[in-house]
């Protein structure tokens, strides 16, 4: 099973382990096709707030374990050109708006991705995940129409379902299944609560508990109709 | 980190006491708290190297515990502490972590700035 070819992927989100649950088998098959795929990760999650009891971690040692374990998921995906654009988590939304779309126009100019994966405005629920998909679709919109890259969006919030219906994209990923696991154990610090609950599904042979390791869901993003351009 | 014993604390806490120092201050119930929970009102605050002086310290009660810092003009103070550390640049860093082993209230004193 492939998914269709790209001549190159951006994927840009906030946070260390933005990737893992939603897109790392998409960036694992992209790469298994030969599809060149840059991950820009803009903060190395600094104010990650899963620091344990008792704590492995300070606020202040934080950020060099989640940058080591970026660098391990990348690792776990096969991806050789991850980018750490360091910025401040929880901060993204503060930034100057232009300089942020200056960020990402920066980005698109080098990498010249036919395709972007990010987060969907208005339905992504964290605000830096808001705000970088907000960048990304005036930086996209600001573009000649002709040069644009697709845009495939990750959304969640509650109201994702209602809103938008069901995801126009559906990614096969049954063959990066186990880049997939490794990049979410990479990101242990982060994601050990929800990969004990994972595995004790997947062992108890529950559906769903499989439909994440077979399946990426994306929804096309339009630039032309959005609020932010 | 360890668990807060308050006189260790309390003798770290004095030996900042009227200096320049670095403060970092958060309270946070997370930004997904209202989007697992809609009936959550979700609230916090962070600064981050702001300099003060503070003339009195004290930390309170059991824990989790309370920390105030007295300044000449003002007040600050962080609830819910329940572990620090002297770290390997002399920085005095609190926090509270909850039942869940996520921090909640983070207090830091530095006499050099944090990072970004």
């Amino acid at each position: 099973m492939t998914i269709p070819h790209e001549e190159a992927v951006l994927v840009i989100f906030p946070h260390p382990d933005d990737e893992a649950f939603g897109v790392s088998g998409t960036i694992s098959t992209y790469i298994k096709q030969g599809t060149p795929v840059t991950y820009a990760c803009l903060t190395l999650g600094e104010m990650g707030r899963n620091l344990g009891n008792p704590p492995f971690a300070t606020r202040e040692s934080l950020p060099q374990i989640r940058k080591k374990e970026l660098q391990a998921s990348a690792d776990a995906m096969g991806l050789k050109d991850l980018r750490m654009m360091g910025l401040r988590d929880k901060t993204i939304e503060f930034e100057d708006d232009n300089k942020m779309v200056q960020l990402v126009q920066d980005l698109i100019d080098d990498v010249k991705p036919s395709l972007i994966i990010t987060f969907y405005p208005d339905y992504s629920v964290h605000p830096d995940h808001e705000a970088t998909a907000r960048a990304v679709s005036r930086a996209v919109y600001r573009m000649p129409q002709e040069q644009r890259p697709k845009i495939y969006a990750v959304a969640f919030s509650n109201a994702t379902k209602d809103d938008l219906g069901e995801p126009h994209v559906i990614h096969d990923i049954t063959e990066a299944r186990e880049q997939k696991m490794g990049a979410m154990r990479a990101h242990i610090s982060q994601t050990a609560w929800m990969l004990e609950e994972m595995e004790k599904r997947l062992a108890d042979g529950e559906p769903e508990a499989e439909n994440w390791l077979h399946f990426e869901r994306f929804y096309i993003f339009d630039v032309e109709t959005s609020k932010y351009q | 980190m360890e668990t807060v014993q308050v006189a260790t604390l309390q003798q770290h806490l004095d030996r900042f006491a009227g200096e320049d120092v670095f403060i970092h201050l958060e309270t946070t119930n997370g930004a997904y708290a209202n989007h697992f929970n809609e009936e959550v009102f979700n609230a916090g605050a962070f600064i981050r190297n702001v300099q003060l002086r503070y003339e009195l310290a004290k930390v309170v009660g059991d824990s989790p515990h309370r920390v105030g810092l007295k300044l000449p003009n003002g007040w600050v103070y962080a609830q819910g502490i329940t572990h620090f550390e002297i770290d390997e640049h002399d920085r005095l860093l609190m926090a509270g972590h909850d039942f869940s082993g996520k921090l909640a209230v983070a207090l830091q004193i530095s006499r050099t700035p944090f990072a970004y």
